[in-house]
């Protein structure tokens, strides 16, 4: 299959995932098999890591925090930034680990069940890494939007039912 | 008797009431339906051009604008149109429409004279013919075909012109049926339209919405300029239907003959709305493709699901329309719509509202969510099941 019509599947994979392969292969024009292959192909690349749902944890969990962390550190010979941020990654509790441009290096989110265990692991275990110089952490209040997704969204269909 | 009704202008009295009206009646007390009866974007408007309108009103945008609408969205809408390989002048052959809509009534006020025929193709949108009445022209259907995906041929059109033949009214990209036209199909029409000296107002408020074709405006072709109304608008390219913005191209002499009617009856469209559409014309490119290319991926499920469900359905290759034949179940379009609507809860509009020869046929939006068409597809499938 060409190269911008696994792209098309990926981004309609991303906005629904639980799309059935016969309604994707319908919606690309395409024979369902090879949407199959294309979509195994993705998997087997590592190119789709996992399906998974968009979820609005404020309306099931009250007792969850999410610490976004910028994190400078001294990048190292060889291995750069690479080293580092496996350190940092390999903990359960660390969500992602990003690095980044401009006035620090890695930006690392972390959850947790209250703020002391977010405050925690800062202090406990992030700092003490060798080669990491400084932290701020910032801790999340409230989420709007995510991943393209409106939380509050006033949504529902405001068009009359039928017009010519 | 009542004496009201019969001291009312006759014309009025005698326009067929719309068609739509007992579906919407019937399909807006009823719970739980999907209606693939809209004949407008799902999108809500893309949020820099809201934002825009927003803008104007801070700003204190209010007021009225000169008659013609603003010259900077004249002149982004000349700018636009040379897309199509068409050449206004924004300040003397363009000007801005309470939508399409409006142009649509303007040039047939415009161009009618009592008696004069006004030759439609069917099926097609609802408001030309009862704005040809209203405007006291005498209305020549033209009915085209199934087996030609329902364009004009130049031996349909002929076969259908008098001597009092002045105007004809295209809408290609089709509502209902999602037909397009390519330039060999219009170059005939056109030669025929030449031949007999016919005005053409062309519809094209779906030009944006083509798939794996460009759109091409009959007014772009030899010895057409002079003899077409271009008509267009933001409300299907940017889901701007709400904002009722369109307006109208062609010759100086026609435009300035509408323009007089537009500033006795109209003013000027509102400011804000067209402050919006400068947005949209300036910097909603890259939004539209991103609708267009989502109507285009529906449109595909759409049009596969009707077949898989034995309804034949030609290739729609513009607007956000199917139009399935459904002949094969026995019924009557009116008949199909009903049934499907009080016994699967599945809204569509029945192809006979669109003209005679829609008889047979019905029209489903694409413009609704790919859950929902799945879940519309299913029910047809059920209704076309217990028909068997």
């Amino acid at each position: 299959m060409l190269e911008h019509r696994k792209l098309e599947i990926l981004h309609i994979l991303h906005e629904n995932s639980r799309l059935s392969i016969e309604t994707m292969a319908n919606m690309l024009g395409e024979s369902p098999e090879d949407v199959a292959t294309a979509i195994d192909e993705l998997e087997r690349d590592n190119i789709i890591l996992r399906y998974s749902a968009v979820i609005n944890w404020d309306k099931v969990e009250s007792r969850r925090v999410t610490a976004v962390i910028d994190v400078k550190v001294t990048p190292q010979r060889e291995v750069g930034f690479d080293a580092i941020a496996e350190r940092i990654y390999r903990f359960p509790e660390v969500k992602s680990v990003t690095l980044m441009s401009g006035t620090y290096d890695l930006q690392v989110i972390v959850e947790g069940h209250d703020i002391k265990e977010a405050a925690r692991f800062v202090s406990e275990k992030l700092s003490t890494i060798e080669n990491v110089n400084s932290t701020t952490t910032h801790f999340l209040l409230k989420t709007y939007k995510t991943d393209g997704v409106i939380f509050d969204e006033r949504d529902g269909d405001k068009r009359l039912v039928i017009s010519p | 008797m009542n004496t009201l009704t019969s001291r009312l202008s006759p014309i009025v009295q005698n326009l067929p009431p719309s068609g739509i009206r007992r579906f919407f009646d019937l399909a807006n007390q009823m719970e739980g339906v999907i209606s693939l009866g809209v004949g407008e974007p799902d999108f809500v408007t893309p949020w820099h051009i809201r934002e825009a309108g927003i803008y104007s009103l801070e700003q204190g945008y209010t007021s009225y604008t000169s008659n013609r609408g603003l010259p900077e969205l004249c002149e982004q809408i000349a700018v636009y149109l040379q897309r199509f390989g068409l050449t206004y002048r924004p300040q003397r052959e363009i000007f801005v429409t309470i939508g399409g809509s409006e142009a649509i009534d303007l040039a047939l006020r415009a161009l009618v004279c009592p008696g004069d025929q006004v030759l439609i193709p069917e099926p097609t949108y609802v408001s030309y013919r009862p704005c040809a009445l209203l405007a006291g022209a005498e209305v020549v259907s033209v009915p085209t075909r199934a087996e030609d995906a329902f364009r004009l041929t130049p031996e349909l059109l002929a076969s259908r012109i008098t001597p009092r033949a002045k105007v004809l009214v295209l809408c290609f990209p089709n509502n209902p049926t999602g037909s397009t036209m390519n330039k060999e199909e219009l170059a005939a029409i056109a030669e025929v339209a030449v031949r007999n000296d016919l005005f053409v107002i062309s519809d094209e408020i779906y030009a944006e919405l083509t798939y794996g074709r460009r759109h091409v405006s009959i007014a772009s072709l030899p010895g057409m300029r002079e003899r077409t109304i271009v008509i267009g608008g933001m409300s299907k390219a940017y889901a701007m239907t709400g904002w009722r913005i369109g307006y109208a191209a062609g010759p100086e002499d026609i435009l300035d003959a509408m323009l007089k009617i537009h500033q006795y009856t109209i003013l000027c469209a509102p400011v804000m709305a067209q402050l919006a559409a400068l947005e949209a014309l300036k910097h909603g490119e890259a939004e539209k493709q991103k609708m267009v290319h989502s109507y285009d991926q529906r449109r595909r499920l759409m049009v596969q699901g009707l077949r898989d469900i034995g309804l034949p359905c030609h290739e729609p290759q513009g607007a956000f329309y199917a139009f399935p034949d459904i002949r094969p179940t026995g019924l009557s379009s009116e008949a199909f719509a009903e049934r499907l609507l009080t016994s699967e809860r599945v809204a569509v509009v029945p192809g006979n509202v669109f003209g005679e020869s829609g008889e047979g046929f019905v029209r489903c939006s694409y413009a609704t969510s790919v859950t929902q068409i799945e879940r519309a597809l299913e029910r047809i499938r059920r209704f076309v099941e217990t028909l068997r």
